[in-house]
């Protein structure tokens, strides 16, 4: 995989370059920490638990940061490290990241994920409550609960299956809007109009859901793909730009047949 | 008396023969009455999602920034359902049958046998919603095997299984979002639970970014707040994942059922050292191609690899040839603690045991290479089909073992040993999830019904989506039907206040006492003590040391805790603080309910009770009951006992062998 690991187990010392902002109206600045005698077993999570120890020992404000399930599904964590989302390696959550991709000495950026639909709620921490809203615009199937006929009663090819599947793997991180120069949330959008429309359940909806899915992107202001690819790159699950793809071409069926 | 409302009347036909006389409430009443329902995972998102679709007026509150990250999303391996899809002879009550008898005998029979009834149902519902289930290439679901059982009746998605039904779920509850039947509350916290003349009328929660207090009234309040495993500090659960809801209605009077039954999953990576801040679980259904085994002599330090076939030990093979590495997770746990605790771990801990897959890559190969028609394919050529196949099966669990450890499981075996996974105890419920407060509910992981002892795997997704999507839409109208003459209580009412004031007092204490030491290092010593002594093996004189440690730790945590920051804004060392305090009580409870019961059972093996070849040993006599707990005053609880009868299953010595 990554070619900077390695089975060794090693200490460092660190110079941490850490944004921070006490909320969404002040602005923020970097400060400057520095950590001792980090294992490289860590995770990149739990050197940032050393450092917010030290900070309330020495009676400063700890460092905020959204983190929860720490096995890289719940999509909380949200670092920009050195210039990526979650940091160097590649399909990865910044709580998988584990502290052999660093070596003693290093200085280590950290930065909250940067876009105009994610202000920043303090330090590292955003709102991603936009992503929601993009979901309650059609990103579901209309069906109420006792509705459902028998699971075997819809056969549905396992290359569809695999492909919705795929796609559905989004933990909806927001990695791909902080990659994109232009705040972008077509990965995200595209990962669900994808999932629900390889399904043959998710075909009443199929029009609907897209446009409106669409417009309500648009409404939260995030920015228009230019298919540089970034998104794909630093994808966790390594969700495929071709759902951009198919994204396009759902539209474009949905408005061009329209009534 | 503790009357857990079980219907009368033959087994199979007790729930349906309930939901022919259960209260209705008509539609436009529903909209008149208000439920609160505190967590979003898979119970509670399912309940919020279907009560809203009935018509009721919902709020839903996670302490996460959106329901879609509750901690149901990391189970990994599968939700059970008896649709005989494999035609390998599974049915209702085989399933109620596996899931009696995996628990070892210490669950209600009428609460499981409707699990079983609906589980089928959750399958269907699932696959309306678009949940991309595994499927074969005729395009029908596909099932595999799980640990406790012989048939084929897990239902998952690759090892995602946890998260592509709660983003199924998620996204009806997003729906009724939409449609304005459910305002939901992220970021927010349950921090008290109001009662007004003896029944549950609503909750004070934190905002956990503006720090502000809350109240807020429902008719009903449920909570769906998940298990306790935190408790140990080091477990598979989230970092948030707290007791919190469940032991504020506790001290308010809700009862505490069996909360010494905790599970302790056996294939977990293990723990590398004293920066760990959680476990990280590879599902079990990695057991159905991996096989488990140790060096068969102690202090081996030699590679795997060097050590040949007739040097190991596959120690559950050799004492459970029926089930093999399929034995229920308790059996699995205590096999592998016994190993290392005799020498024959591996690793630098020696706190290992080995999880191989060489024999299924050559099997899954072989099988691959006749797919294709080859006669004389080499070794190399078998090995590297049979590494696709089981890339497609546990992938996404084989690369997450190889950012952890560093360790390319392909090649080398893995490494494993048991980790806190689960908790079956919980919340006092009777048949309609209601606990001891009237019109307060508890569902999903969060009650303690439906798995005994111990729990199968994939019967968590299972049991939480029953819950939500058809056992309370129904017991909660049977309730509801008598409240469509009670107007929404303003929460201006005295007790609104008062337990307002409880927690603003309570926090400007914790904030007050600006002592030494972090929350998290006595959240540290805390499942220290709870590991050692109420962990994975139990006694008498270690429990009672326990309780003794964990009231000396309660005291310094009060008196020399140092949390950072401000009440009025977001304080995540605030919230920690207010969850550990909270489990250093319920630790004494767990102890305290470990120490009643001289016996071993399912999870909770006290050495002092075993058989002679080391499995546990049960006294049916004097423990066949739900020991619920009242909380009476600081360290004093009254014990009241639900005597489980069973009328269908005839309780044994369970035997995998």
């Amino acid at each position: 995989m990554e070619s900077d690991r390695t089975m060794e187990h090693y200490h460092m010392n660190l110079n941490l370059k850490v944004w921070r902002q006490p909320n969404s109206q002040t602005p923020g600045a970097f400060k400057l920490y520095r950590v001792e005698n980090i294992s490289s077993e860590m995770s990149f999570l739990e050197m940032f638990d050393v450092l917010n120890e030290q900070l309330i020992r020495d009676g400063e404000d700890p460092i905020t940061f959204d983190h929860d399930c720490r096995e890289g599904i719940c999509g909380s964590c949200s670092m920009y490290i050195n210039g990526k989302p979650h940091g160097p390696w590649a399909a990865n959550t910044t709580c998988q990241l584990h502290m052999r991709a660093f070596h003693d000495g290093d200085t280590i950026v950290v930065e909250p994920w940067r876009a105009n639909s994610f202000p920043v709620i303090k330090d590292l921490m955003v709102d991603r409550s936009a992503f929601d809203r993009i979901i309650q615009a059609g990103g579901y199937i209309s069906v109420n609960t006792g509705n459902a006929v028998d699971g075997n009663s819809l056969p549905v090819p396992k290359d569809h299956a695999d492909q919705a599947f795929a796609a559905a793997m989004c933990i909806g991180c927001g990695a791909c809007v902080a990659a994109c120069k232009n705040s972008s949330a077509m990965l995200f959008l595209s990962a669900k109009v994808s999932h629900l429309s390889l399904l043959p359940q998710g075909d009443p909806e199929r029009s609907s859901r897209v446009v409106n899915m669409v417009a309500q992107m648009d409404k939260e202001g995030f920015g228009a793909c230019t298919n540089t690819g970034a998104c794909e790159a630093t994808c966790p699950k390594e969700i495929s730009i071709a759902n951009i793809a198919r994204l396009n071409k759902e539209y474009l069926l949905a408005t061009l047949t329209a009534e | 008396m503790l009357d857990a409302k079980i219907p009368a009347g033959p087994l199979p036909e007790k729930w349906t023969d309930y939901k022919g006389h259960c209260k209705l409430v008509n539609p436009s009443n529903k909209r008149k009455l208000e439920v609160i329902i505190v967590g979003t995972g898979l119970a509670g998102a399912s309940a919020a999602a279907s009560l809203a679709e009935l018509g009721y007026q919902v709020k839903a509150f996670c302490f996460q920034d959106s329901p879609r990250r509750t901690h149901s999303i990391a189970a990994q391996g599968g939700i059970n359902a008896a649709k005989n899809y494999q035609n390998d002879g599974d049915s209702i009550f085989r399933l109620f049958y596996d899931t009696i008898k995996g628990g070892d005998y210490r669950a209600r029979e009428a609460n499981v046998h409707r699990l079983a009834e609906v589980s089928g149902n959750i399958i269907d519902q699932c696959v309306a919603q678009g949940v991309p289930f595994a499927r074969e290439y005729g395009g029908l679901l596909s099932n595999r095997s799980f640990g406790g059982t012989q048939v084929q009746r897990t239902f998952y998605a690759a090892g995602q299984t946890g998260q592509q039904l709660l983003i199924g779920a998620y996204q009806a509850l997003e729906r009724q979002v939409a449609l304005g039947n459910v305002k939901m509350y992220s970021r927010h916290e349950m921090l008290e639970l109001v009662t007004i003349d003896g029944k549950a009328r609503g909750i004070i929660a934190r905002d956990l970014v503006s720090g502000a207090l809350e109240r807020h009234f429902g008719h009903a309040v449920l909570l769906c707040t998940g298990g306790y495993g935190n408790v140990f500090y080091l477990s598979t659960n989230a970092m948030g994942s707290n007791v919190t809801a469940a032991w504020k209605a506790h001290r308010n009077g809700a009862y505490f059922a069996n909360p010494c039954f905790t599970q302790i999953h056996p294939t977990c990576i293990p723990v590398s050292g004293d920066h760990q801040s959680k476990l990280t679980l590879m599902s079990e259904s990695l057991r159905n191609d991996g096989r488990i085994w140790v060096p068969a002599q102690k202090n081996d330090t030699r590679k795997p690899t060097d050590i040949a076939e007739n040097e190991r030990d596959y120690y559950l093979e050799r004492r459970y040839p029926a089930f093999g590495n399929l034995v229920p997770r308790d059996v699995a746990s205590r096999a592998s603690k016994e190993r290392c605790d005799e020498g024959y771990g591996v690793g630098t801990s020696k706190q290992a045991v080995y999880l191989d897959f060489a024999d299924a890559i050559i099997r899954y190969g072989k099988i691959e290479i006749s797919k294709e028609g080859k006669s004389n394919a080499t070794l190399e050529e078998i090995i590297a089909l049979g590494k696709e196949v089981v890339k497609e099966k546990y992938g996404n669990l084989f690369d997450m073992y190889e950012k952890i450890t560093g360790e390319n499981p392909y090649e080398v075996p893995m490494r494993i040993y048991p980790a806190v996974h689960y908790t079956m105890g919980g919340l006092w419920v009777d048949y309609e999830l209601q606990t001891s407060i009237p019109g307060l509910y508890a569902l999903g992981e969060a009650n303690f019904s439906d798995h005994g002892a111990n729990r199968l795997g994939a019967s968590a997704l299972m049991q939480g989506l029953a819950d939500g999507y058809f056992v309370v839409p129904y017991t909660l109208g049977n309730n509801l039907a008598d409240e469509i003459y009670n107007k929404p209580i303003a929460t201006s009412h005295p007790a609104f206040e008062e337990a307002e004031n409880k927690v603003s007092e309570r926090i400007q204490k914790l904030m007050s006492i600006q002592g030494t030491q972090t929350v998290e290092s006595f959240h540290k010593r805390l499942g220290k003590i709870i590991w050692n002594q109420c962990g994975m093996a139990r006694t008498e004189s270690g429990l009672k040391q326990a309780i003794a440690d964990v009231q000396a730790l309660k005291k310094e945590f009060w008196s020399d805790v140092r949390i950072p920051g401000v009440v009025n804004g977001m304080n995540p060392e605030l919230d920690k603080a207010n969850r550990v305090a909270d489990f250093i009580e319920l630790g004494e409870l767990m102890c305290v309910d470990a120490l009643n019961r001289n016996e071993s059972c399912g999870g909770h093996f006290r050495e002092e009770y075993q058989t002679p070849d080391g499995e546990a040993l049960r006294d049916d006599a004097n423990y066949m009951y739900v020991a619920a707990w009242q909380f009476a005053d600081e360290h004093k609880w009254e014990l009241h006992k639900e005597p489980l009868v069973y009328d269908v299953i005839k309780p044994s010595q369970r035997n995998y062998k």
